[in-house]
């Protein structure tokens, strides 16, 4: 191939030409850190605030009382038996997501959980009848193998308080990115000193290993592709829970 | 490129496919060429024109996304900072093309990817193909991405016998209606739900058939269809917002999660990216991670991004290609006064507060890139002789909201003088021009509002006059100008002067 790279690395070259613009000055005066601290009550209220608005459901514990929160978000009590599960493990065909008043998070309890291999195994202890599955790089689930678990348990890297944004960055105890992905619900659990306030704040805590792959939550999936109406829970989990845990 | 389903009309592309149904469900058809199909701007406009539905969806929409934006940036204390902050990145990344895109390519590699570099449509289109059909497979899943969009990619793959799913819901209907998008962000915009569920009756094979048309009902079917999609895909293929040169990270920014699914469950992801999209360092991301989300969708922030870095063994597809595309840009780079056309985001807060998009829709443009956006790129891309730059009042509200400060109305008044030097001789289009200008000045007339931000016109007329006098106006003003000189245009508007003389009261 003549090859197209250094074609265009010549266009570009001629077409900066005897022009060249000077390699612009960035003029970096926006804000690099919020004016309260990682932790602090402010940006713990605003994050909870920012989360509520997307429609993720918030729980405030302490690390004793964590164990005892999955138990209750997963074992609510509900009936276990379902028989509308279709083979991709989507609820297909059966009223409950059909009306816009039920949330998903109240359909009914985990039967199964899948968990990062490095999380602390006290978290799932209380999970009494509920399958929990360990994943892993070195020993993945499949895709469907994943597509049959309900949900997930995860904890975090960095959270951004003014976006209510969570950002998972791939180590053991956040697992790979289709854990977090498949299962209908993500139960994500956030150390309040791991809470910033701003967007730079979080980048350049990233930034100490940015080839990590990295994915940024805000609130549950969602879609205003039909008329600007927002649904929640498009692809991803439809229901996020965040385990702020002091 | 060269058979596709629509029946060429006009030009190849307009008009519904044969294979579309009777009915209104069928689209305007897939155009042989992405950047130039349909009637002519002012024909299509007018015919926009009279679609009473197509206005008042699209007023609802935009008026809708104005608003949540204005909040969103209200609430951001240094957002002006940020603009500037952004602008200046984008000039930088342009000044050392060369250097970066050599360094991303360098850290793409070190991590196991494979780069890959197309000088146009055609090309890209037949790498992503071989690459496709080394993985013996005739389905890929696909990441909505206007760089695909504009090579035609999903066309070029289906003449090879590769099914292309778009997994993004709206371009999914777009895509099931044998359709072209007309948003940017909200492509089917055009749509509503009761057309929604009719489309997804008729054409996707496993939709339930008592659906009904509440969004909720119509997401959660498209919900069901995509996930047997993604669960056996092999190959994806994306787009990308961001490519980090000195970290090789790629970042997808995205709502639904099917971004998220085609990024990390196939083995194979390939993704296409236009040469400017870079920035130089990680850490510029924290700039464009605020001026994106909330220009957009007037989000504080889009609920998924992605990123990665080459490939990680044991996360994620194990094999990555990134296609790095020119198909024009080094001709908009070539041009020193219409280059920070290569800014752009693709936000779409332009199209938002557009007084003509809102008007005439996204279809009228004929081009993947509607709007005031639109009107500057689609030209300079295919080096066509287009009136997409007369397609603007000139009032400068998409200046004002464009995150990284693209000045498109002194770009237009820049195009439409090279207009001028390029079709002063056809009396046909220059009329229809003509028309179309008087047009667009009689809805800015027609409003105080407008008016005022109409103000930007006489400024930038100032701008290319000489010691006073404008010899030459661009087209259409040129018919004038060409029999007699026109006066400079004072240096304040009578309003700006009255409103001053109210202020120092
Ligand atoms: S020109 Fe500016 S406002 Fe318009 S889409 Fe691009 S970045 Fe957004």
């Amino acid at each position: 191939m003549s090859d197209a790279r250094t074609e265009m690395l010549s266009r570009i070259r001629t077409a900066l030409g005897g022009s060249a613009p000077e390699p612009a000055e960035v003029p970096r005066v926006y804000r690099s850190v919020g004016e309260h601290g990682a932790g602090s009550d402010a940006v713990l209220e605003l994050l909870v605030d920012r989360l509520v608005d997307y429609k993720a459901h918030v729980h405030r514990v302490s690390a004793a009382e964590l164990p005892a929160l999955l138990a209750e978000l997963l074992l609510p009590g509900a009936p276990k038996a379902d028989p509308g599960r279709s083979a991709e493990g989507q609820v297909v065909g059966s009223s409950d997501y059909r009306s816009p008043d039920i949330l998903p998070t109240t359909r009914r309890a985990a039967r199964s959980v899948v968990v990062p291999s490095g999380i602390d195994r006290a978290w799932v202890a209380g999970l009494a009848g509920v399958e929990v599955f360990r994943d892993s790089r070195e020993a993945p689930l499949s895709a469907v193998e994943l597509d049959g678990i309900d949900a997930v348990v995860t904890a975090a890297r960095v959270a951004v308080a003014e976006t209510g944004t969570i950002v998972l960055d791939g180590a053991p105890d956040q697992g790979r990115r289709a854990i977090s992905l498949v299962p209908d619900v993500h139960v994500c659990v956030v150390r309040t000193s791991q809470v910033v306030q701003t967007v730079p704040e979080a980048v350049r805590l990233l930034d100490a290993d940015p080839g990590r792959p990295l994915t940024w939550i805000s609130g549950p999936s969602a879609t205003s592709d039909i008329e600007l109406d927002r649904v929640e829970g498009v692809h991803g989990p439809r229901t996020l829970h965040v385990a702020l845990v002091s | 490129m060269s058979t596709f389903l629509g029946m060429p009309a006009m030009r190849a592309g307009r008009g519904p496919s044969p294979d579309a149904a009777p009915g209104t469900l069928g689209g305007v058809g897939r155009p042989e060429d992405p950047l130039h199909w349909g009637a002519t701007f002012p024909d299509a406009a007018k015919a926009a024109l009279e679609n009473e539905q197509l206005r008042r969806n699209l007023g609802n929409a935009t008026r809708t996304i104005r608003t949540k934006r204005a909040r969103v940036v209200g609430e951001v204390p240094d957002w002006e900072a940020l603009r500037d902050a952004g602008s200046a990145i984008k000039a930088d990344v342009l000044a050392r093309l060369p250097e970066l895109l050599e360094t991303l390519e360098r850290n793409v590699t070190a991590r196991g990817g494979v780069v890959h570099w197309a000088r146009d449509a055609a090309e890209a289109n037949r790498i992503v193909a071989d690459l496709v059909r080394a993985k013996e497979t005739d389905e890929v899943v696909k990441v909505k991405s206007m760089a695909t969009q504009e090579i035609g990619l999903n066309e070029a793959l289906a003449e090879e016998g590769i099914a292309a799913v778009e997994t993004d819901l709206a371009e999914l209907i777009v895509q099931l209606a044998d359709d072209m998008p007309s948003h940017i962000l909200v492509p089917a915009i055009h749509r509503n739900r009761t057309e929604i569920r009719d489309i997804f009756l008729e054409r996707m094979a496993d939709a339930p058939p008592d659906l009904t048309d509440v969004p909720r009902e119509l997401a959660m079917a498209a919900r069901a269809h995509l996930r047997r999609k993604f669960l056996s895909a092999k190959v994806a293929i994306s787009g990308a917002n961001f490519a980090v040169a000195d970290t090789g990270t790629l970042a997808v920014v995205e709502s639904e999660g099917n971004g998220r699914m085609c990024l990390t469950l196939p083995e194979t992801l390939i993704t296409v990216m236009g040469i400017e999209k870079l920035v130089p360092t990680f850490d510029d991301l924290e700039v464009f991670l605020q001026l994106l989300p909330r220009s957009s969708t007037g989000e504080r922030m889009n609920p998924y991004t992605s990123m990665w870095t080459g490939v990680t063994p044991g996360d994620g597809p194990q094999e990555f290609h990134l296609v790095l595309l020119d198909n024009g840009r080094t001709k908009v780079l070539a041009d020193e006064a219409g280059r920070s056309a290569l800014h752009c985001i693709r936000c779409s807060a332009c199209l938002n507060v557009c007084p003509v998009y809102e008007r005439v829709g996204g279809h009228a443009y004929g081009s993947v890139y509607p709007g005031p956006i639109g009107a500057i790129l689609t030209p300079q891309l295919t080096g066509e002789k287009s009136d997409l730059p007369y397609a603007s009042t000139l009032c400068g509200a998409c200046y004002e909201v464009c995150p990284v400060k693209i000045d498109i109305p002194s770009i237009l008044v820049e195009l439409r003088a090279r207009e001028v030097a390029l079709a002063g001789s056809a009396p046909d289009a220059g009329d229809r021009v003509w028309k179309a200008a008087m047009k667009a000045a009689s809805f800015a007339m027609a409003d105080g509002d407008r008016f005022r931000r109409a103000a930007r016109v006489p400024r930038a007329l100032r701008a290319i006059s000489r010691h006073g006098v404008i010899k030459r106006l661009p087209f259409p003003g040129s018919l004038w100008t060409r029999s007699r000189d026109l006066p400079e245009p004072p240096k304040q508007t009578f309003r700006d002067w009255w409103a001053e003389r109210e202020d120092e009261r």
